[in-house]
């Protein structure tokens, strides 16, 4: 169903149809379903529109990633069994392991020699396995590498659980910043960097790295400094790569869809990312609002359904449906304020289109609650 | 020391964890109001730039400073920090080098953001000490808190967020920072503190706050509460309804009792008991934790301040 009824639909068919959609990319908080959403679009795409599917998801609940088929981290798509192929098309399905996938990076830019020096460094553990935006860098990665084999017709995203939504598209450049070395390199050699334009800059560099050394010990420079030339040869690559997955995303065979679940935060989430993406140029295709509640008996009202159920409490009779009629109040009361929810984000982007996707009483972890999922998706 | 303790609470420094969406700043708020009834005096923390708290408390977004937000009958009050680690590290640069104009020459190359960013194990430690700083600071002899608590980062992060010593070690093998880290271990680690983990009934919050408890558990963390939010009260406890018996509850009301009435309530109240039936397992996997589970209403209303008062009154009586 849309979300309100002055706003347009989205048209989930017609984007899965349509053969220059290559990518759809899920966004949204954590939390509001976007893995089951990018799963049960994917299904669909191979179900209902034969098309060869591959959803690239980051951190599915076990029960989800175990209905595609999936049971650990994995960087090579694998069929999902068990779907209707008559159409013809297929669904693939892939976990991110974003240590391997870092690896490969590694690898592809470097000698062995080097590579095996890069790998044992403590830095080069910590930040490719903590580093604030690895996940999302390697995300985009892994997304370029599918994009360019071409041998998938649509691909789906489902985009890190980030603290903000937003990360998605920032930790690259922060990443490939932080790699760009020039920060690095004039930590560990000040003198080098410039004295005549930056003199203060590297004045405080110096004591910077002075008051570093004092407080971390030597130890830790030297691995820093081992890592910086390790990776040396590598930055230019690191860079280009990530401009060029950033390229794929403003494309217009990218479609990105904003995920939110009815609640403030939520909400608000998507509205920063919906501006985001016009201010970037980058295809907004429209909100998919999940777990929406919907009353099966809209014309009692919720005030009515309550003073109803104290009366017959009152009356100590027909305890039933006074019950009936209480859980009745709170999902009318419940709809309504996911309704005024849904507006805050519809009066500040009338022209984006949405779809709402109602709560299921039991969580979704087969193909079968996918699918359902799909055809509410379609409307 | 500790003559403010409350003996249902008796940690000082509550952390308070949950999956995204569950509202663990609603209940970390609502817990800093409740602790700081009959006089006492908290502080709300938090770490990762959010602003949850201004937003909550529908205030300007907090600076690097300890302010008050709220006013509790009694005297009481509780004052809010959000924590940022650029800023952290400045004061604790400051603090031990005594950098003042240079560290600000820092920050504006970016350099400050560097270091907190290559190396996240210091980001946690910087955070972490700051919030260790505030639950021991003391003035003549006086604490200045009874009880601070933390929003902390999601369950998914808990466990790397608390154990700030193994990623630190594996960097920073001596040094003050080494030091720092040491003491912000044990702190976590003694009876001062206790981590609380807010939940939904829902399939995905649940597995994490069980894993999180393990997690915890294996770090000799101690785990405090399981909150669960937006509980709903338990209806329809006889189970099954029938359409005739609908019928005749609505005459009897005076309601319509036209089919598509009867059919739409007789729909809703299947779908709220098998969405209770599946809560009631959840909740019997919670109990297997064996920590005290606490059930806080939804509140139909929202969160305002009252909200939070009464979630704050009905946290002091668990």
């Amino acid at each position: 169903m849309p979300l309100t009824q002055d706003t347009p639909r989205l048209d989930v068919d017609g984007l899965l149809a349509d053969p220059s959609t290559r990518i759809i990319v899920c966004c949204g908080a954590g939390g509001v379903g976007k893995t089951t959403t990018a799963a049960a679009l994917g299904l669909r795409s191979a179900e209902v529109h034969g098309r060869r599917t591959v959803v690239l998801t980051i951190d599915p609940a076990r029960r989800l990633a175990q209905s595609m088929g999936l049971s650990e981290l994995d960087n090579t798509p694998r069929q999902v069994k068990g779907i209707d192929v008559a159409s013809g098309g297929e669904l693939h399905a892939m976990m991110l392991d974003m240590k391997r996938t870092f690896d490969e990076v590694v690898q592809q830019h470097t000698t062995p020699q080097r590579a095996a020096e890069i790998f044992a460094n403590p830095f080069y553990q910590a930040m490719s396995s903590t580093f604030a935006g690895t996940q999302e860098y390697m995300a985009m990665e892994k997304l370029g590498q599918l994009r360019a084999t071409d041998e998938w017709d649509l691909i789906v995203v489902d985009t890190p659980p980030s603290r903000s939504a937003l990360d998605f598209l920032d930790a690259p450049a922060r990443l490939s910043r932080f790699l760009d070395g020039r920060m690095l390199r004039m930590l560990l050699a000040p003198s080098r960097a410039g004295k005549s334009m930056f003199s203060l800059v590297t004045a405080s560099f110096g004591l910077f790295s002075r008051a570093v050394q004092k407080i971390l010990g030597a130890q830790l420079l030297t691995d820093l400094s081992g890592f910086v030339a390790a990776l040396d040869s590598m930055f230019g690559g690191f860079r280009h790569r990530a401009d060029e997955t950033y390229r794929i995303l403003q494309d217009p065979q990218t479609s990105f869809l904003l995920v939110a679940a009815p609640e403030r935060d939520a909400v608000r989430e998507a509205a920063y990312f919906a501006e985001r993406l016009v201010a970037e140029r980058m295809p907004l295709a429209g909100l998919v609002l999940n777990r929406m509640h919907d009353s099966a008996a809209g014309s009692l009202s919720a005030e009515e359904s309550e003073v109803a159920a104290d009366a017959l409490t009152a009356a100590g009779d027909q305890a039933i449906t006074a019950d009936a009629l209480r859980v009745h109040a709170a999902l009318v009361r419940q709809t309504e304020r996911e309704a005024r929810v849904a507006r805050d984000f519809t009066d500040a982007f009338p022209a984006v289109a949405s779809v709402a996707v109602t709560a299921q009483p039991a969580d979704v972890h087969d193909v079968d609650g996918l699918r359902t999922i799909g055809a509410l998706l379609a409307g | 020391m500790g003559e403010h303790v409350n003996s249902r609470w008796p940690a000082r420094l509550h952390v308070v964890t949950g999956k995204g969406g569950t509202g663990k700043t609603t209940v970390a708020a609502a817990l800093a109001l409740g602790l700081a009834a009959s006089g006492r005096h908290t502080l709300l923390v938090e770490v990762e730039g959010r602003q949850g708290i201004a937003q909550l408390f529908e205030v300007e977004p907090l600076p690097y400073k300890e302010l008050r937000i709220a006013q509790v009958p009694g005297g009481g009050d509780v004052r809010a920090l959000a924590v940022d680690p650029e800023e952290a590290l400045l004061e604790y640069l400051d603090m031990f080098y005594h950098l003042g104009a240079a560290g600000r020459a820092l920050r504006k190359v970016g350099a400050i953001d560097f270091a907190t960013t290559i190396a996240p194990g210091l980001r946690d430690v910087l955070l972490t000490g700051k919030v260790k700083e505030a639950t021991t600071r003391s003035q003549d002899g006086r604490r200045i808190y009874d009880a601070v608590v933390l929003d902390a980062p999601p369950t998914g992060r808990i466990g790397r967020f608390l154990n700030v010593t193994a990623e630190t070690a594996k960097l920073a093998k001596m040094g003050p920072i080494k030091t720092q880290s040491d003491g912000v271990a044990s702190l976590l680690r003694s009876p001062i503190t206790s981590v609380h983990v807010v939940t939904l009934l829902e399939e995905m919050p649940v597995q994490e706050t069980l894993d999180a408890i393990a997690e915890l558990q294996a770090l000799n963390i101690s785990v405090g509460r399981i909150i669960v939010n937006n509980a709903r009260p338990a209806l329809l406890t006889a189970g099954k309804v029938t359409k005739a018996e609908l019928k005749r509850g609505l005459a009897e009301a005076g309601l319509p009792t036209d089919a598509a009435t009867v059919n739409g309530l007789a729909t809703e109240a299947k779908a709220y008991l098998t969405r209770r039936d599946l809560e009631e397992s959840l909740r019997a996997e919670l109990a297997e934790a064996g920590r005290p589970v606490v059930e806080l209403p939804l509140l139909p209303a929202g969160i305002d301040r009252a909200g939070l008062d009464e979630l704050a009154a009905l946290l002091m009586q668990a």
